[in-house]
């Protein structure tokens, strides 16, 4: 029950109270009410069906950066 | 046409991110530190406890305890909704399904935990109407395709769970013949209780990360200067991450909360779910199965929304609740105090077929991902 799945937002419904979302191929119906400014496209936590989060769309961007800070961060306990 | 090519490329790279966490080379590394670091830390033993159950299924999964320094305990405590909803409120549900003319709604979990006696579940083949949905939408849109029918939705959870149901409550979206029947529960109060508790030592927490993502890293601020904590996503790397960050901070004689999880957890967490929240529900005194009455853990519908709660629609009054069946340990288990393996019904009276004891029924039941996954022996690769 607390498992949040990772989503991407297809379609916004119902005033902005409702989505469908994709996970890996299935779509589901779900509440939207919870988040803010939704748009088609955004990655996002479901968890008991409701977007609970958004996923931080500059770290999927700059994902690389993370995981090199990941990397310094490492370096940092080795020093 | 354009736009479904873009989505595919979008849930191509999701993907693809998500693989990086659970990554075996940077594993590898991380636990490498984990290894460096927990040497330089002086006591013997280090008991590090996590508050969520997909963060003990995360551990046993993977195999992460057989990897860990000696010295390391990984120990998973109260994060499991299911294992701690008094029997008080199963008994009830079955009360009402069996009694009234309603539609029982419950998450698939709850459906197979016993109460005092019966679960849902066995409660459904005496002629009980129970019905399984995945969310509270769900159980908002069954109520709607059948409008002759009251239905009532058991609501369990922590904080995660709360805000699916009053995002629907405060913003008048609730069909007039559904009602739940609350039993919310609270993370920061149990963790407060936790760490009273004489019997245990914990020198370190991982945090839950979904919680998190409503009430924000502020609400565990409490915790600064008492254990140093750190806030981890799902993924194997979270939860290593999320190790090292605690080793790290005990090394250096620190006790703050920090965030592992910062791609989903912000600082204030989800501010429309919190406020919507604290709309909806007032705060009170709770109990928790097997452990009892814990101060300000539980929430309930405020005074102008108790229409929608089934206690007051139904006269649904259960006496004497038995929360632990004799033989059962799962107050310990849940407390960090002891192991499922420490249990002789453990895979043997009580399996995930037939479970005897509330922590063998949810995936995130530490008694059942132990029986599921092999607890501590198994070091089980991705598969
Ligand atoms: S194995 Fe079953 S009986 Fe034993 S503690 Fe776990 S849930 Fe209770």
């Amino acid at each position: 029950m607390c498992l949040g799945v990772p989503g991407i937002v297809v379609e916004i419904k119902r005033d902005e109270k409702e989505a469908i979302v994709d996970f890996g191929g299935v779509r589901k119906e779900v509440d939207a009410f919870l988040v803010e400014d939704l748009k088609p496209g955004d990655y996002v936590i479901v968890h008991a069906g409701a977007i609970i989060s958004k996923i931080s769309e500059q770290e999927y961007k700059e994902i690389k950066e993370a995981f090199d800070e990941l990397a310094r961060a490492l370096q940092e306990i080795e020093a | 046409m354009n736009l479904s090519l873009e989505y595919v490329k979008r849930r191509k790279k999701l993907l693809e991110i998500l693989s990086k966490y659970r990554d075996p080379e940077l594993a590898k590394k991380i636990i490498e530190k984990i290894h460096i670091v927990a040497d330089r830390i002086d006591e013997e033993k280090i008991l590090l406890m996590s508050f969520c159950g997909t963060h003990e299924h995360t551990v046993t999964y993977y195999g992460i305890r057989s990897l860990m320094p000696s010295k390391i305990d990984l120990v998973a405590g109260p994060g499991c909704p299911v294992c701690v909803t008094p029997a008080r409120i199963i008994d009830t549900a079955i009360k009402l399904a069996l009694e009234e003319d309603v539609v029982i709604l419950t998450y698939g979990d709850m459906y197979k935990v016993p109460g005092s006696k019966l679960s849902l579940a066995q409660a459904k083949g005496l002629g009980a109407r129970v019905e399984v949905v995945y969310g509270f939408n769900d159980a908002v849109r069954k109520a709607r395709e059948k409008a002759s029918k009251d239905h009532v939705f058991v609501g369990v959870g922590f904080e995660t769970t709360m805000p699916t149901v009053a995002s629907y409550i405060y913003s008048n979206r609730m069909p007039d013949n559904l009602y739940v029947l609350p039993a919310y529960r609270l993370t920061p109060p149990i963790t407060k209780y936790m760490l009273k508790l004489k019997e245990i030592a914990i020198n370190g927490i991982i945090l839950p990360g979904h919680v998190s993502a409503i009430i924000g890293v502020e609400s565990w601020l409490f915790l600064e200067g008492i254990v140093p904590s750190v806030i981890a996503g799902f993924e194997p790397i979270d939860v290593l991450m999320a190790i090292l960050m605690i080793l790290r901070q005990i090394a250096r004689g620190e006790a703050r909360v920090e965030n592992e999880y910062h791609r989903v957890v912000k600082f204030r967490g989800n501010e429309k779910a919190r406020k919507i929240i604290s709309e909806v529900f007032d705060i009170v005194d709770a109990d928790w199965r097997g452990i009892g009455i814990v101060p300000e853990s539980g929430a309930v519908f405020k005074e102008k929304y108790s229409e929608y709660n089934a206690l007051e629609k139904y006269d649904a009054k259960v006496d004497n609740a038995i929360d632990i069946r004799p033989g059962c340990r799962c107050t310990d288990v849940v407390l960090g105090l002891a192991k499922p393996t420490d249990c002789p019904l453990f895979l043997k009276a009580c399996t995930p077929e037939r479970p005897y004891g509330p922590c063998m029924v949810s995936s995130e039941g530490t008694c059942y991902i132990w029986a599921k996954y092999g607890g501590y022996i198994v070091n089980r690769k991705e598969g």
